[in-house]
């Protein structure tokens, strides 16, 4: 799984919950739920179908580390290495 | 229902502001009540007068009032003095750019402490405040602004961009744009103004009757409501923070609710400084392990929360509360939707005491069906009327109206008018506001029961309202915004059952012809609705339907719709012309 992988995957489940976000027009590093304008329960869908997708258990008491789509990325990174 | 009754500890309950209810309740008036607040001379008052200036004429200027969590986890602190001195500034502020008693403020910002000088700033200048829930889309906040006739708002700079911007033309009334950080055309920098406004300010002294704070609600058919509130309201929030929240002067108290929605502003902003606690605000959404983090650092003594997040918290497990210990939590209540017994309970073996679940809503301005501290809880139950407050329930047929005496028998949750935090209007919708009362009674839509012992039992909303993590949506609004979608012949929108959230927002869609309902065109969709509508209140799930249910006078039947969704009996359909495929 490269990085690349993991992006496109977080950017595809992204587009299954905001549909309208562009991803070119986000700030990967700022904060994921302010720039894709999506709420707690957005945020939850999303992990969870992250999870699902990578076999990976992403427990609530991570979810600090996932605050924007780089860091995401980077979780999932060591996630699944 | 109560063969899980938690008993309270006759030790603790005797150091509650509310110690016996049935004595309280005997010899309360709103009246002699008012002697818990200043008021200022002439029979006048000021909200922002009650929660700040006060505390500070009377000594405890250097206590902490408002503690803002960032969401890098940075804290700042708010003394009563400094809010004074801020509010003053913002007071200021708005009075030299003409704005002034009876304008209305906005205010579309997140968790900020410029949203909370703003609320209070504009109180003193004598305009009327009105918080918006910053996750909402350009349609919302454009419908509220429109209905509100907003003369001026507070914003940020990304969110005017993303969303206020483009709306600016079609709103004549809006004359003056205040932006906490950034630079567009035709706005302040508010840092600037505020910086080189005076700190001190006379808070203009209103008539009990005079408007202060406007909140909206959601209707099932039409616009959404603006609901109006006066500063008279203020007694009521003082009372019922002590007695439902049973807050006590120099407690520490968090209330999870965004300003943006009435719980917020009542017990986020209003009670807690009249009652001189210290707020806990945290910037930041949702998150299981900061969540316990602040309750256990910041020594909270009284949490108000609710369902939605209660249920996240259950679902992430007690063993995540246990990482802390919580010796200095004294309450914790829970409002915006029946909290079910399982999560009272769930608090009670988790915390050492049960979450209350208290019953209001946006029109009702204060708690007015609370659990507690002093009262055996019925988990499930949402407990009794406060006292001031009378309840009851009610069978309306046609234009008769009957009391039911009978214990637990489902009717309508009505109130007798007359307590200080009630609605003095919908804007501009007189006979909207004139079907809210029959028979001396306010009719409050929610269906419930009362037991033999006093308790109130959530049944049920009595119309098609949609009650999502705690937000009441109305159906109208969010077809309206997919019906805007050129692929879009008709729309039937209800609320369907989510462990988390109460309830999600699903939309049945029929499509003009042409038009394929594949999986590009239902994301196409969604995108649509969210963007006009934010997250809060657009559709979660879009289903395709050849057809919808639809009566005689083209109305679709949402109930229909939601039945179906459900599995339950149908009912009444005689009036269904063409049905679903």
């Amino acid at each position: 799984m490269t990085r690349a992988d993991i992006e496109t995957a977080i950017a595809e489940e992204l587009h299954r919950i905001a549909p309208e976000i562009e991803m070119n027009d986000i700030d990967r590093s700022e904060d994921l739920r302010d720039e894709c304008d999506i709420d707690s329960m957005d945020f939850l869908n999303l992990v969870t179908a992250l999870g699902q997708r990578f076999g990976a258990a992403m427990p609530e008491a991570d979810y600090p580390q996932m605050r924007s789509f780089e860091a995401l990325t980077d979780y999932l990174v060591e996630k699944t290495a | 229902m109560a063969d899980n009754l938690i008993v309270k500890d006759a030790a603790l309950a005797r150091v509650a502001n509310l110690s016996d209810y049935d004595a309280t309740r005997a010899t309360f008036s709103w009246d002699s009540a008012r002697a818990q607040i200043d008021g200022l001379s002439g029979g006048r008052l000021n909200i922002a007068h009650e929660a700040i200036d006060r505390h500070v004429a009377t000594g405890h200027g250097d206590q902490i009032a408002l503690r803002w969590i960032a969401k890098s986890g940075d804290r700042t602190d708010l003394t009563y003095a400094d809010l004074q001195k801020q509010t003053n500034r913002f007071a200021n502020v708005l009075i030299s750019s003409g704005i002034g008693r009876g304008d209305k403020v906005y205010a579309l910002l997140g968790r900020v402490p410029e949203l909370y000088v703003a609320a209070l700033g504009t109180l003193k200048a004598g305009a009327v405040f009105c918080p918006l829930f910053s996750a909402f889309g350009p349609e919302p906040i454009q419908s509220r602004m429109e209905i509100g006739g907003a003369n001026a708002v507070i914003t940020s700079g990304r969110l005017y961009k993303r969303k206020l911007k483009a709306l600016r033309e079609h709103l004549p009334e809006l004359r003056e744009v205040f932006l906490t950080d950034g630079q567009h055309d035709s706005t302040h920098d508010l840092a600037e103004l505020m910086a080189q406004a005076s700190d001190s300010f006379e808070t203009v002294a209103m008539n009990p009757e005079d408007p202060a704070l406007l909140h909206f609600t959601s209707g099932t058919t039409g616009k959404p409501k603006g609901v109006s509130h006066v500063h008279e309201a203020v007694l009521a929030h003082h009372v019922t923070g002590r007695f439902a929240l049973d807050l006590k002067p120099g407690d520490v108290f968090w209330c999870t609710a965004d300003p943006g929605w009435v719980t917020g502003t009542s017990y986020g902003v209003v009670a807690p400084l009249t009652n001189r606690t210290t707020m806990i605000v945290d910037e930041a959404e949702f998150d299981v392990t900061r969540w316990y983090d602040t309750l256990a650092r910041e020594a909270v003594n009284v949490w108000y929360t609710a369902p939605t997040a209660i249920r996240m918290l259950m679902k992430a497990g007690s063993d995540a509360a246990r990482v802390h210990e919580y010796p200095a939590l004294r309450f914790m209540a829970s409002v915006g939707e029946p909290l079910n017994a399982k999560a009272v309970i769930w608090g009670r073996d988790t915390f050492g005491m049960p979450f209350h679940d208290n019953w209001w809503q946006t029109e009702t301005g204060g708690i007015m069906i609370a659990n507690f501290a002093s009262m055996d809880v019925k988990p499930g139950a949402m407990g009794k009327p406060l006292p001031g407050i009378e309840a009851g329930i009610v069978d309306v047929t046609g234009d008769s109206l009957r009391e039911v005496t009978e214990p637990m028998t489902i009717g309508e949750l009505a109130l007798r008018p007359g307590w200080p935090s009630m609605m003095r209007g919908y804007l501009h919708e007189e006979e909207r506001y004139q079907k809210c009362f029959r028979d001396g009674w306010y009719l409050s839509g929610d269906l419930a029961m009362c037991d033999a012992d006093g308790y109130y039992w959530f049944v049920g909303r009595s119309k098609d309202l949609i009650k999502s993590s705690g937000h009441l949506i109305g159906p109208f609004e969010v077809e309206s915004a997919l019906m805007e979608h050129e692929a879009v012949a008709e729309v039937g929108v209800i609320g369907v059952p989510d462990d988390t959230a109460g309830e999600i927002v699903k939309a049945y869609i029929a499509l003009k012809p042409g038009f394929e309902p594949d999986e590009d065109l239902r994301l196409e969709l969604l995108g649509h609705a969210r963007k006009r509508l934010g997250p809060a209140v657009a559709p979660r799930e879009i289903a395709f339907r050849q057809n919808l249910p639809k009566t005689r006078s083209g109305k679709i039947m949402r109930r229909l719709l939601k039945a179906r969704e459900l599995g339950l009996p149908e009912g009444d359909i005689s009036t269904l012309e063409s049905d679903e495929a």
